[in-house]
């Protein structure tokens, strides 16, 4: 069997059914033995394309997203996507096909050192030297991505690896004695949490992606309603709890809504879980929660203490330790009606400082079309988005439910994510209403995906808040630069719908508020690939916003104070 | 205050780079440097001294630990604790200086490997105290060349 062939066992025997990728030179011999077999593969048009899908499919699906590209510029291409899988801690497998092995060193043609290059970016990688090591390199590939705090695996596999014919022999048992994730969090420290939690009179929980990666949304929930305590989540957490909950905060940080930063503030009991104190959602770190006991729950040990000292720390697996949590809180059978105050301050600020903004006569205004998405999709959809002021509605706007629905680019902020992403998760979940939120610049960085979403078919909506504007660095300008425009008016703009029509997807152009929720039903409907570009109101900001370095109850705008 | 560490690394091609690349991306100085291999030809150790009051020790051993390839660190405990590290020095000497620096030398438990025309090149092994006491005393004479190696460590007694 050759290593082409091998590669092709290794992925089935991971449990994959789907690939995303382009092929090259180095990677031929891979794509003839694709050729063969029955693994889809989706080819892409641009590399950043493939990778944003495996990660999307990830997002989508909890399996671990795979990718393709040949070596040198394929490779380099799948860069931004690596980096943006590591910030979000996605499952992913990134092939590289790599020049020969007796090449390697040589500057050979369409060379590139991509495990040196990716090294600050992934969980792990590896460059296969022997053809028979392709079985353990997978299954031990698979395994890091996957477990753990989830992320990314480059496996570099040079030409000649691939041509090799040899006897396939499958992966042995699994030996890596330097990764032993813990699952289990320490009895001691989960009693702790657990008398802690019982003796606040203003808890709150601030919960963050790995809820949704340990699948602990029910653990959430139901420690949530023992205790009475409001969550407020992150936005890689929207979705690990429900907001239609009363006791649902929204998100919080820069872009938070009031309650959820106020309540933050005034704490006296902060729980973090599978979140990680990030500088957009902590504002000024000596501020941020400054009177409260702070207990944090992560997988991954680095994390606890890195920005914000801890008070009782716990490493494990989000829904193993809130589970624990949950059962020693009915052990105490305490349940004081200490935090009734709490809650009356938590749902007075809630009335006082609600998410609103101005509407404005004769203008589509985005936050609209967010709510009207929202409202069509009965918020069941899988929203995707860019990166922008649009990002930000979808996070405020959209009412998060379900886990898994709400596919970002948080940490690194990667325009250009969220059409990729959108496909990616199509492809994984096909009975779901996928819709991305695209900006108008950042739709340009990937619109060329369309072909594929057309040539395969991948029926996703893009709605396109279309503001004329690199809108949330406008926003920036217009509030901290003097209205001082550099660069951010985005002239030149296609004409979306005829883009969209010429790749042979619906295109429609919005511009009157009446045609929006017939337009998003009517994409619905098509059951094709759609692009919907809404002309919204331009210069519209995004409100709550707390300025860079300030303190997170030091919100300007949006919210009636 | 300096720490050292004591790192059982998988020996796979990489490791090093991997571990260089962290120290550098999370603002980390390395002080010295010193890797080998161990009993095990599956093991290496890397000996790494980082000063602590510039960054927290437990994110530097938190983040280290999150690299597959490293198997244990020993946050070595000074006063349990046998550290040595190893320098070439050639000094400018001639017919007239070369009694008094081989004097000193010889204070220093130092070995004279090489005697030139005009240098001597002496072998130190010791404390990083004894070895810069050394170089200390020799500098007036015209220290040409300094060839330091990493500390290595090793905790007394026990298994
Ligand atoms: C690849 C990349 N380049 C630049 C940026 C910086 N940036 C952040 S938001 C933004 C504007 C995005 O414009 P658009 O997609 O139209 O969204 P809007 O804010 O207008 O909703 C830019 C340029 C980025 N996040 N990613
Ligand atoms: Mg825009």
């Amino acid at each position: 069997m050759k290593g082409s062939e091998i590669i092709i066992e290794s992925l089935k025997a991971a449990g994959v059914d789907t690939i995303f990728g382009l092929p090259g030179g180095m990677v031929i011999p891979l794509y003839d033995a694709l050729y063969d077999s029955d693994l889809r593969h989706i080819l892409v048009r641009h590399e950043q394309g493939a990778a944003h899908m495996a990660d999307g499919y990830a997002r989508a699906t909890g399996r671990t997203g795979v990718c393709v590209a040949t070596s040198g510029p394929g490779a380099t291409n799948l860069v931004t996507g690596i980096a943006n899988a590591y910030m979000d801690s996605t499952p992913m497998i990134a092939i590289t096909g790599q020049a020969r092995s007796d090449l390697i060193g040589t500057d050979a043609f369409q060379e590139a050192d991509i495990t040196g290059i990716t090294e600050p970016i992934v969980k792990h990688s590896y460059l296969i030297k022997r053809t028979e090591d392709i079985p353990r390199v997978f299954k031990e590939a698979f395994y890091i991505a996957s477990t753990g705090r989830p992320g990314p695996v480059v496996i570099d596999i040079p030409s000649d690896m691939q041509l090799e014919d040899i006897g396939y022999k499958p992966a042995g048992r699994l030996n890596l004695p330097g990764y032993k994730p813990t699952l289990k969090g320490n009895m001691k420290q989960i009693r702790s949490a657990a008398t802690a939690i019982a003796a606040a009179e203003r808890p709150v929980i601030y919960a963050g992606g790995g809820v949704i990666t340990a699948g602990a949304e029910k653990e959430l929930l139901a420690l949530a309603k023992l205790m009475k305590i409001p969550v407020t989540t992150t936005l890689m957490g929207l979705g690990a709890f429900p907001e239609n909950n009363d006791l649902s905060l929204g998100m919080l940080g820069m872009h938070g809504t009031g309650y959820a930063n106020y309540a933050v503030t005034h704490c006296d009991l902060l729980l973090g879980v599978g979140a990680r104190f990030d500088d957009r959602v902590t504002g000024k770190i000596a501020t941020f929660a400054r009177g409260a006991k702070k207990i944090h729950i992560d997988m991954d040990p680095a994390e606890i203490s890195k920005n914000v000292p801890i008070d009782i720390p716990i490493v494990g697996d989000a829904r193993d330790v809130l589970g624990g949590i949950v059962a020693e809180l009915r052990k105490l059978k305490r349940r004081p009606k200490q935090t009734a105050a709490w809650m009356d301050q938590v749902i007075a600020w809630k009335q006082k400082h609600p998410l609103h903004y101005k509407d404005f006569k004769g203008s589509i205004m985005p936050q609209y079309v967010i709510e009207e998405i929202n409202r069509i999709s009965k918020s069941d959809a899988i929203l995707c988005t860019d990166v922008g002021q649009h990002q930000m509605w979808s996070c405020l706007f959209y009412t998060h439910i379900k886990p898994r629905h709400f596919i970002s680019s948080g940490g690194l902020g990667t325009m250009g994510f969220g059409f990729p992403a959108a496909i990616g998760a199509k492809v994984g979940r096909p009975d779901k209403i996928v819709i991305d939120i695209a900006g108008d610049g950042s739709f340009q960085m990937n619109i060329q995906e369309l072909a594929t979403a057309v040539c395969y078919d991948i029926p996703v909506v893009v709605c396109i808040l279309n503001n004329g504007f690199l809108g949330m660095v406008r926003q920036w300008q217009e509030l901290f630069w003097n209205k001082r425009y550099s660069d951010t008016v985005i002239s030149c703009q296609p004409d979306f719908a005829a883009v969209a029509e010429a790749y042979g997807a619906l295109g429609m152009t919005i511009t009157d508020k009446k045609d929006v929720s017939d337009a998003i039903r009517t994409a619905i409907k098509a059951r094709r690939p759609a692009v919907l570009d809404f002309h919204v109101r331009a210069e519209e900001n995004v409100f709550p916003m707390v300025p860079a370095g300030k303190s997170i109850d030091e919100m300007i705008g949006g919210h009636r104070t | 205050m300096k720490h050292t560490l004591s790192v059982l690394v998988e020996n796979k091609p990489g490791v090093l780079a991997r571990i260089a690349g962290l120290f550098s991306r999370r603002g980390f100085n390395i002080d010295s440097l010193a890797v080998g291999i161990t009993e095990d030809p599956d093991v290496s150790r890397m000996t790494i001294t980082v000063d602590a009051a510039e960054h927290p020790i437990e994110q530097v051993t938190k983040q280290l630990h999150k690299l597959i390839n490293v198997i244990k660190i020993t946050d070595l405990d000074p006063e349990r604790t046998v550290a040595r590290e190893l320098s070439l020095v050639k000094v400018s000497t001639d017919a007239k200086t070369r009694g008094e620096v081989m004097q000193i030398a010889e204070i220093f438990r130092a070995r004279i490997l090489d005697v030139g025309k005009k240098s001597l090149t002496i072998e130190v092994t010791g404390t990083t105290g004894k070895i810069e006491a050394l170089e200390q005393l020799l500098r007036p004479h015209g220290v040409v060349e300094i060839v330091r190696t990493g500390r290595v460590a090793i905790e007394r007694g026990g298994k």
